[in-house]
């Protein structure tokens, strides 16, 4: 069993639906106990850092992923604002997150070179794999998948990069250590390849 | 750099799509999921359903059909028309559109836009507007009029204002339908799109017009468009999207390519005919 970890907010109906397409089983829940019988979590959704992280705590749940996610070592997903929570801290309400992976997110400039960026970002992106990695196993280099989000991470270490896309500033996509794999786009609304993606993680040998 | 997007836009009534069924060679004519899943297998961006059924004893048609399109359907595709209340867009949304796409409601209490954005997120609210030119006067500077119900009842506000407070109210994206141009085949009204692209920071979608590859891209270079709404044009089977992407890649604009993955695909297929009951 896959849980889609319930923190009050975010889309998170649309993974379990994208799972459910995969053939794989799925909770959403919010209760630690499905969480630490879980195979694998995922971290999904829309969303507010600050808001996040607060559902996060009142819930009891920045505990339980601490210990799963770090400590026994469990397959995780972060999507969206799943990646962002993964940080130490992020501009977006100068909210303080997760920190299981070194680093911070910033919000995407709104101008470049005199030129107006629209903020947020809404629509389909290319992604470059910058570093090989079999969750990436079948999906084609330079494919697009589709971006909401008005702020992104930066990495304390850049080895930790997988894959990178450009709006305004050239930024990091993805992300993979260990058992952790996370992702600015959403796989569950990116076609075929964020379906590709999604099944890989689920598949995939830690 | 974000690709531009093409989005059929499909009308239904009483749970069945009310125009374009030609292209259809094997599928359930008239049938919304049969529609949405040809656009997505055609490499369609997004997908918006516009609900006018006109009682609303009826409209619990409209969320069987976003929940069974829910289950097939892996890219956005927001839900219109008929939305006046939080409990109205918080149905949609639970029956697993990723948008929902506010008009007449809105102009008559704007507030709903603020409240839906605090809600569910701005990212999944479209403030949809209908726009005629009027002429330029006191109240309507730019000469684009709002107007509402189906362009019947005009509002004397101004389009270009209107798109900033839409902005200002929390609204993700603008959808821009020229009253002018819908059905014409004359292409997008241009100088309105380019107007409201450069008076917001959040995307623009360009609505009402198409008839001609040249008229998307024209919508989004001289229109500033980050996203275009196509009907008749893809519904009657003179341009598929594919034809569509191509003219607009050969002419320099950015358009996602569809990538073809077998093992997804061929679950897709597969589903469907379990879903049918085949052996």
């Amino acid at each position: 069993m896959i849980a889609i970890v319930d923190y009050k907010a975010g889309n998170l109906a649309s993974v379990a639906r994208a799972l459910e397409f995969l053939g794989h089983r799925s909770e959403i829940t919010d209760r630690p106990e499905r969480i630490r019988a879980a195979e694998r979590i995922i971290l999904p959704g829309v969303g507010a850092a600050g808001a996040t992280m607060e559902n996060l705590r009142a819930l009891g749940l920045e505990s339980v992923l601490r210990e799963q996610v770090l400590e026994a070592g469990k397959p995780f997903l972060g999507i969206c604002i799943g990646i962002q929570v993964l940080f130490d801290r992020s501009e977006e309400d100068g909210a303080k997150c997760l920190g299981f992976v070194a680093g911070r997110v910033a919000r995407y400039p709104n101008s470049v070179d005199g030129r107006r960026l629209k903020v947020p970002q809404i629509g389909w992106n290319r992604v470059r794999q910058t570093r090989p990695h079999p969750v990436f196993a079948g999906v084609p280099d330079n494919t697009h998948f589709y971006f909401v989000n008005s702020y992104y991470p930066i990495p304390g270490d850049p080895a930790v990069a997988i894959a990178e896309s450009d709006h305004g500033v050239t930024f990091v996509a993805a992300i993979a250590r260990g058992n952790i794999v996370a992702t600015q786009f959403h796989l569950e609304k990116s076609g075929a390849a964020g379906l590709k993606l999604l099944d890989n993680f689920c598949r995939l040998a830690f | 750099m974000l690709a531009k997007r093409i989005i059929p836009c499909l009308d239904v009534r009483d749970g069945k799509v009310t125009k374009g069924v030609q292209f259809l060679e094997n599928a359930d004519v008239g049938d919304p999921v049969a529609m949405a899943r040809h656009y997505y297998r055609q490499g369609a961006d997004e997908i918006v359903f516009y609900d006018i059924t006109a009682s609303n004893e009826r409209r619990g048609i409209m969320l069987d059909v976003v929940r069974a399109v829910a289950r097939e359907i892996f890219i956005p595709f927001s839900v219109g028309g008929g939305l006046r209340t939080l409990d109205d867009m918080r149905a949609v949304l639970l029956a697993g559109a990723e948008k929902v796409s506010i008009d007449s409601g809105a102009v008559r209490n704007p507030v709903i836009i603020s409240e839906g954005a605090r809600a569910f997120g701005s990212q999944c609210i479209v403030l949809s507007m209908q726009v005629k030119q009027t002429g330029k006067r006191p109240g309507v500077a730019s000469g684009y009029e709002v107007v509402i119900d189906g362009g019947r009842q005009f509002t004397g506000k101004d389009a270009i204002e209107w798109a900033r407070e839409g902005e200002r109210l929390g609204a993700g994206e603008l959808c821009v339908n020229s009253i002018d141009r819908d059905g014409t085949n004359l292409g997008y009204e241009l100088e309105l799109t380019r107007a409201v692209s450069e008076a917001v920071t959040i995307p623009v979608i360009a609505s009402g017009g198409a008839g001609e590859p040249e008229h998307l891209r024209q919508a989004f270079t001289i229109g500033a468009a980050d996203a275009a709404i196509v009907a008749s044009i893809v519904h009657y089977g003179t341009h598929p999207i594919p034809a569509l992407k191509s003219y607009l890649r050969t002419h320099g604009v950015e358009v996602r390519e569809q990538v073809t993955i077998d093992t997804i695909d061929k679950r897709s297929i597969d589903k469907r005919n379990i879903d049918r009951g085949a052996p």
